[in-house]
């Protein structure tokens, strides 16, 4: 029968309607504003102690919460508005100290039953919730640099044991090497030699009026691994320190060959942040005192994980984490974890050094960091926060020396493989990293992030009542069905992306407000259709379905080359654009679906499988 | 059929195409000597928002930072009187941000706050500005590759030259006004393409559909035809569209104006250009009923079920 969905179909609406409710639910429900504690290392325990202490220096300054919980590993408590906020992170800094991290953080209030399947509100972007966005580059030249250097010192060292006479190697500014041979004979050698133990190189010769040369060049290859593990080693030390700076969801990643960004939503105090971020960590390597070692010669430490007792520590550094050049986890042969580690040269001469006469001795490496802790003092009746520097320095290793040590050893009696990235993963960030700068920075401010959510709301209420009064005058009844499908799709809009967890931001906004003027273009397109079949003296019965019919491959090809042009968006934007693009993208799916399947459901209800004289479609039929 | 009005739009298509022509022209002009003002974002540089809690001078506002030594900076009111845009073109120190602030609230009596500060490497804006370029490119080259393979290249051709003709406009305008053209922008731009392409794309479609319905009357008869046919449904969905802009405008705050300034116009031309440009091209490179023929019989029939 013309005009009759079948059942299935109708059904099928039915249920993706039920399922987008459901899924947009969630953004009904207003954030709290919340004050969120964690330990400021993994071993610090979150339990009810801690959070009957967060409430007592709550009750104390007289500040309203509500809703104290703990969670797996945080304690939060909740709040009536952003002022309180700030006070109560103030306050519960104040009284838990430096072993807890206080951040600001938006707690949600979704309904467990829907928290349960799955569903919880849209992320809200750092423009609309405010905060400090990083973007930091990590210096690659300088990167190629280092490691170049370390293999200028290499070379010399297997050329001179291999008793071939050069006399110079230099280091060109463009990252080739450059070695100066005595005579011919010599050279060739040399590049079997280099040939052989290096893979990394492309060598080529050249003979001039100045001697015999040759030229290092290296691979694509390596210079990709250089740049890898200069990242690496810096989106480690930047995680660590992020952690410390205590922001509730922070985002530390790379982004393209040489970048790292940062976001750190609720964060103000931008100085500190980047006071933070910038600081440089260190090693130092050095062996276990003798229990009969005078005491003024020895240092207590305590290990970096919590429950090992402390070492006693010469206070001789044998090297620091200049001169570790490489660190990587991997297996020995029996397949047990280790972490080999390369040293330079110079580094490699001292450690062997040392080591040759401490075989079976311990040796132990330290972790340093430059953190601060917060004092409050009384200055002229005025109690103000002072930042104390400090630095910690921590064991995170303390092993067995098997043998005499060179530029090349490797720590192994690790337990399990996550134990060997982990320190892997700590040496590197303590191994002298490639310098980092940053190279963006947006800081938006909590009033007007709040101001850019009201504004987007309105610009969407108004926008979307001009459009819908519009339709309704210009189409009638038709009018009427084409706006319950646009607002429908407004629903199902932020449904989808609440269910992808997508992140809305200002331009994602008038990304939405643009759909509601183009999802009504595949309506008009329909509308207009029919009443051309109307002219030209079709029955209403038919009118319809061969609109519905004629249009669709219309809308089709329209929305596809739109959905093109908005995946490109995507793909070459940065940060809110990206935003525009996903609710664009999202806005045009929705919009077919709505626009085509659920107004034909309405028509079909409506008009379908009765006598129809007229159709309320508006003017000109 | 025959008894609809039909707007002979074609007979106006040389005036129209002397307008379109001279109109890109001024564009590329103003462009090479104006130039566009490119915003924070592409330029690199540094860019401080704050709110005074009253309306305070912007001369006072420029003595304040010029007499604490900061030089080539640029005041201005954003939004509203109290709320003051400082620019300043120097090299980013970590706590620049916060040395504005402090500076600024030192030179009054009232309170400050910070609404915004950002700063964008000079490397970093100039690959922005590059990546959009190529962005622009890339959706114009799929676009085209999409039509000729939907459609027909002569269509092809069309679409993409009234795209050209569209974003080249609003580019020439944001020029002429000197508006800020920021990140923001350049996301209106490529949206405009999106949007421009929905319309050629619609109009598209009615020719090669009366091209293989209608079998007598010339090119131009059936060009005309389809325009006039398509014409109440582009005034409504440009109308609709333009709605939602002004809201936008009007109530989305200063941080979308650009964006909806381009949009708007955008969408303005992207209007024209759907009736004029397009159609223009096609009549200029002969369309003829032999390009679409043979129908795609097959492509109707699975169209049935669909909706």
């Amino acid at each position: 029968m013309l005009n009759k969905y079948p059942l299935w179909k109708n059904l099928l609406i039915v249920l993706i309607l039920a399922v987008g409710a459901i899924y947009a639910a969630p953004n009904l429900y207003p954030d709290d504003f919340a004050v969120q504690v964690s330990g400021a290392s993994t071993s610090t325990p979150i339990d009810q102690r801690v959070l009957e202490r967060v409430k007592r220096a709550l009750e104390k300054e007289n500040i309203a919460y509500f809703g104290a919980e703990l969670t797996d590993a945080n304690a939060l408590v909740r709040l009536d508005d952003s002022e309180s906020q700030l006070r109560a992170q103030a306050a519960v800094k104040r009284a838990l100290g430096d072993d807890y991290v206080t951040a600001l953080n938006l707690a949600p209030t979704t309904p467990q039953w829907l928290t349960d399947i799955g569903a919880g509100p849209m992320k809200l972007g750092l423009d609309l919730r405010g905060g400090v966005h990083f973007l930091m580059e990590v210096d690659m030249n300088e990167a190629v640099k280092q490691r170049l250097d370390v293999y200028v010192s290499e070379i010399k060292t297997l050329l001179r044991s291999e008793r071939l006479r050069y006399r110079n190697v230099t280091h060109n500014r463009d990252g080739s090497l450059n070695i100066r041979f005595a005579d011919a004979a010599d050279r060739d050698e040399a590049r079997a030699l280099l040939r052989r133990e290096y893979n990394e190189f492309v060598v080529s010769e050249e003979d001039n009026d100045e001697g015999a040369f040759l030229n290092i060049n290296l691979t694509e290859a390596k210079i990709r691994e250089i740049e890898d593990y200069a990242i690496k080693q810096n989106l480690t030390t930047v995680r660590n320190r992020v952690n410390e700076l205590g922001v509730a969801e922070p985002l530390v990643q790379r982004q393209g060959r040489n970048r790292i960004v940062i976001q750190l939503p609720g964060v103000q105090d931008t100085a500190a942040a980047k006071r933070i971020l910038g600081k440089t960590a260190n090693l130092e390597f050095r062996l276990e005192a003798r229990p009969d070692a005078p005491r003024t010669s020895t240092e207590a430490y305590e290990f970096r994980e919590a429950g090992r007792p402390s070492a006693n520590l010469e206070k001789d550094i044998i090297i620091t984490g200049s001169a570790v050049s490489n660190a990587q986890a991997n297996f020995d042969e029996n397949g047990m974890p280790q972490v080999s580690i390369t040293l330079d040269s110079k580094g490699g001469q001292m450690m062997n050094r040392v080591t040759r006469n401490a075989v079976k001795r311990r040796m132990a490496v330290l972790f340093i960091e430059h953190k601060t802790r917060t004092r409050y003092e009384t200055v002229d009746g005025e109690e103000k926060e002072i930042r104390i520097p400090y630095v910690e320095k921590k064991i995170i290793s303390l092993a067995t020396i098997q043998t005499a040590l060179g530029s090349q050893f490797r720590i192994t009696g690790l337990d399990g493989a996550g134990e060997s990235s982990e320190l892997a993963l700590l040496l590197r960030a303590g191994a002298l990293a490639a310098p980092i700068y940053f190279v963006e920075e947006r800081t938006v401010g909590p009033s007007l992030g709040q101001q850019n959510i009201d504004t987007g709301v309105t610009s969407v209420q108004i926008g979307l009542a001009l459009v819908l009064l519009f339709m309704l005058a210009f189409y009638k009844a038709f009018g009427l069905i084409a706006n319950i499908a646009l607002t429908i799709n407004l629903a199902l809009l932020v449904a989808v992306m609440s269910m992808l967890s997508a992140t809305l931001t200002l331009p994602g906004i008038a990304g939405i407000v643009l759909t509601v003027g183009m999802a009504v273009d595949a309506n008009v397109l329909i509308f207009s259709r029919i009443k051309e079949e109307l002219k030209n003296g079709l029955p209403p019965q038919s009118a319809i379905n061969s609109g519905y019919q004629q249009a669709f491959s219309t809308i089709f090809d329209a929305n596809i080359t739109t959905l093109l042009v908005a995946v490109i968006l995507f793909a070459v934007g940065t940060g809110p654009v990206k935003g525009f693009a996903v609710t664009l993208s999202i806005g045009i799916i929705t919009s077919m679906f709505t626009a085509i399947m659920v107004t034909r459901a309405i028509v079909n209800l409506v008009y379908g499988g009765r006598a129809v004289k007229k159709l309320s479609i508006g003017w000109g039929v | 059929m025959s008894n609809e009005k039909v707007i002979n739009f074609m007979g106006l298509r040389k005036v129209a195409a002397a307008f379109s022509i001279a109109l890109v022209l001024v564009a590329i002009g103003s462009l090479a000597i104006n130039q566009l003002r490119f915003g924070l974002d592409f330029t690199g540089g540094a860019l401080i928002e704050v709110e005074y809690a009253r309306e305070v001078p912007l001369d006072q506002v420029r003595e304040t930072l010029g007499g604490a030594g900061y030089q080539d900076v640029t005041v201005q009111t954003f939004g509203s009187p109290t709320d003051i845009l400082v620019r300043l073109q120097q090299d980013h120190t970590p706590t620049l941000g916060d040395e504005v602030l402090a500076t600024l609230r030192e030179g009054t009596d009232t309170e400050v706050s910070l609404r915004r500060s950002e700063f964008v490497g000079a490397q970093v804006g100039e690959e922005l500005r590059e990546q959009g370029g190529l962005g622009m490119l890339l959706a114009l080259g799929l676009v085209m590759l999409y039509v000729a393979f939907r459609f027909q290249f002569k269509f092809s051709v069309g679409a993409v030259v009234a795209l050209a003709h569209d974003v080249l406009i609003v580019l020439g305008i944001f020029s002429l006004l000197r508006i800020e053209f920021d990140l923001t922008v350049l996301a209106a731009i490529l949206a405009v393409i999106g949007y421009s392409l929905n319309d050629t794309i619609v109009v598209s479609d009615r020719i090669r559909e009366n091209f293989r319905k209608v079998r007598k009357g010339s090119s131009e008869e059936i060009i005309n035809l389809s325009l006039s046919q398509t014409l109440g449904r582009t005034l409504v969905t440009s109308l609709t569209t333009l709605l939602v802009l002004l809201a936008l405008f009007f109530f989305g705050g200063e941080m979308i104006h650009g964006f909806a300034t381009a949009l708007m116009i955008g969408v303005l031309v992207g209007t024209y250009s759907s009736i004029y440009v397009a159609a223009n091209v096609l009549m200029a490179m002969n369309v003829c009923r032999e390009d679409l023929l043979p129908p795609e019989k097959e492509e109707d029939a699975e169209l049935d079920e669909r909706p």
